[in-house]
């Protein structure tokens, strides 16, 4: 049976006048103003756990005090659904599948089950990714403007799966999507969505110097050198050994010490070979931090992120790439490969550096090394960009001027 | 302290970005989309993008010249575009016949250059610009001053920067300034701010700057 999601810490809109300011947040407002009294409901897949249960989260709440009522529904399904939904993910990724014969069947079965569980009187339904698609159903019963969320790359998806997603994609009013390249064409709009982080979450809040200090000396990092940091999941594609080869060219001219930190490592067979290969490459050298986090580490990878001179993300591919935009915030210069979603956020030589091989990610690494102050203007101008889009009030703002365009109501 | 005929009132001006589907791989094919592609699309990637990066004065002050410098390396034609003055125009169209004429240009003299392909495409969006007013409204300079203290930037580059598309042959502030409060000499020092190498917020400091001493008059 589907359930309202918890929601675990009430946020208000107000906490974010520091970081955005109080004419941002006036507008909020105006703009929910005008909607007058319209409601909304956001539907995913998972209550914990993932990016999107995350945004929620946060952005439910505060679509509340901006005063939007609005509810959030998790869909329900066995593991065979789930099963049939991860094949999915990865198909749309582009991943060859071959679907099983009762595929398509097992998706539709918990579709309809769903929905004889649901009711949709709200005025605005919000579908996230593709496991709640088929709901769109339901508009049938009851006028309401119907968008989906989609938080995946679908610029090169596997045909079999998207030909039968795009059935349902049709009968949405728009769809929204993280960046203009992951898109493909369709008979509905559709928005730019940038994906978000949380200036006041745990990742991301200030931290007092002595937290940073005492994260430093428990992973024995010298915080009187310069620090090269990478965090991320030790997988192939965030290419950690290349991270290793480019900072072993960095250290031939430049005394610094490197910090790859990450999780993945337990829970995925691959990412403890992954982790063989890192550690191999690093040999032992002492200026090499290899760090393997568990889950709840927000408040030390804030502490790395914050603690570093440099902050690295040379992935071979990437979504969007949050760990970029966390390291922008926290007005950190950035060296990251020109894929998936960062080159929206790394504009070369205005908010940090990109670079496109080994070489190239070393020589950037040098030139901010040796160029401080244009490493701290590139910076400054990063954590402007993120403020300006990748910040959860932006997107609560973007969810409001959407919503105001559906119904009529912009002008 | 001298009252305006009519009082000004502040508006906020937020945006929500609408993919167009229509996509550029090299400059040739950047000329052909320009001329078809919608009024809304061609704001976005020139007024609206000067608002999304109100904080750079480094760099080109549109997304076609960013493109031209950083996907295709062609300098010489980043330059020109970004040398077109949005605040000089009042018709979207006119701005895009005159990024049209420049791209035409290169086009007929580097043929071979406008059909290499790009480091990557350029997207064509659109603008969805939705308006409300603010709880700000001025009936004085004094008034003006604390309003434009506190509006988002966002405001300053509606009422600075794309008012022209909207009548006034000036911005919405020096319009105001001379009309209504009979004051054309500051309006006229207010006009001639430049956008172009000072951040939005700057340009808010600029402003108040001019105001105050008449204020303090």
């Amino acid at each position: 049976m589907s359930a309202p999601a918890p929601i675990t810490k009430l946020i208000a809109l107000d906490d974010y006048i520091p970081v955005v300011g109080a004419a941002e947040i006036e507008e909020m407002r105006a703009l929910a103003r005008r909607l007058g009294g319209r409601t909304v409901k956001m539907v995913n897949s998972t209550a914990v756990g993932g990016g999107v249960a995350e945004i929620l989260n946060r952005l439910v709440p505060l679509m509340g005090d901006a005063g939007v009522a609005t509810r959030w529904e998790v869909i329900t399904g066995g593991d065979d659904f789930f099963e049939v939904t991860k094949g999915f993910h990865n198909a749309l990724h582009g991943v060859p599948y071959e679907p099983g014969p009762q595929v398509f069947e097992i998706f539709q079965l918990y579709q309809q089950q769903n929905l004889s569980q649901m009711s949709f009187e709200e005025d605005f339904v919000v579908i996230h990714d593709p496991q709640p698609i088929g709901l769109v159903a339901a508009r049938e019963q009851r006028p309401g403007h119907w968008v989906w969320r989609c938080h995946i790359d679908v610029s090169k998806p596997q045909p079999q799966v998207w030909d039968f997603l795009l059935d349902y994609i049709k009968r949405y009013d728009a769809m929204m999507i993280s960046s203009p390249s992951f898109t493909r064409p369709l008979p509905i709009p559709q928005y730019l969505f940038y994906p978000s982080i949380d200036p006041l979450a745990q990742k991301n809040q200030e931290l007092e110097e002595e937290f940073i200090a005492q994260t430093l000396e428990r992973f024995s990092i010298d915080p009187k050198r310069r620090i090269l940091t990478q965090i991320s999941r030790f997988d192939r594609l965030k290419d950690p050994v290349g991270v290793i080869k480019a900072y072993k060219l960095v250290r031939k001219y430049a005394d610094c010490q490197l910090v790859l930190a990450g999780g993945g490592a337990q829970d995925d067979p691959e990412g403890g070979q992954v982790l063989a290969e890192v550690r191999e490459a690093a040999g032992n050298n002492p200026d090499i931090h290899i760090l393997e986090l568990p889950p709840w580490s927000a408040m030390e990878i804030n502490a790395l992120q914050r603690a570093s001179t440099i902050l690295i993300q040379k992935s071979l591919q990437e979504g969007f790439g949050l760990t970029v935009t966390e390291g922008l915030w926290k007005k950190k210069p950035v060296v990251a490969s020109a894929v998936g979603g960062i080159p929206l956020q790394v504009i070369h030589k205005l908010t940090g550096l990109l670079a496109h091989s080994v070489e190239g990610a070393a020589y950037q690494i040098r030139y901010l090394l040796s160029n401080p102050a244009i490493a701290q203007r590139l910076a400054e101008n990063g954590h402007e960009h993120v403020k300006e889009n990748f910040i959860i009030t932006r997107n609560l703002k973007r969810y409001l001027l959407l919503f105001l365009s559906l119904s009529g109501a912009a002008q | 302290m001298k009252q305006a005929k009519t009082p000004f009132q502040f508006m906020a001006a937020s945006t929500l970005t609408r993919i167009c589907g229509v996509q550029a791989t090299n400059i040739s094919e950047l000329l052909e989309q320009l001329r078809r592609v919608s009024t809304d699309s061609v704001f976005n990637h020139t007024f609206q993008s000067l608002s999304a990066y109100h904080f750079l004065t480094e760099g080109f002050s549109n997304d076609f010249a960013q493109w031209a410098l950083a996907a295709c390396n062609a300098p010489q034609m980043a330059e020109q575009l970004a040398a077109l003055d949005i605040r000089q125009y009042e018709s979207v169209e006119d701005l895009r016949a005159d990024l049209v004429q420049t791209l035409e240009s290169f086009v007929a003299a580097e043929p071979q250059r406008a059909q290499q392909k790009a480091f990557e495409p350029f997207y064509f969006c659109e603008a969805v610009t939705v308006t409300v007013p603010t709880d700000w409204r001025a009936h004085n300079l004094r008034e003006f001053c604390e309003a434009l203290w506190h509006v988002s930037v966002h405001s300053i580059h509606y009422h600075f920067v794309s008012a022209r598309l909207r009548g006034p042959q000036t911005n919405d502030f020096s319009a105001w300034m001379e009309h209504s409060l009979g004051l054309p000499e500051l309006a006229d020092r207010v006009e001639h701010i430049d956008i172009y190498t000072n951040t939005l917020e700057r340009v808010r400091q600029l402003i108040l700057d001019e105001c105050i001493p008449w204020v303090e008059s």
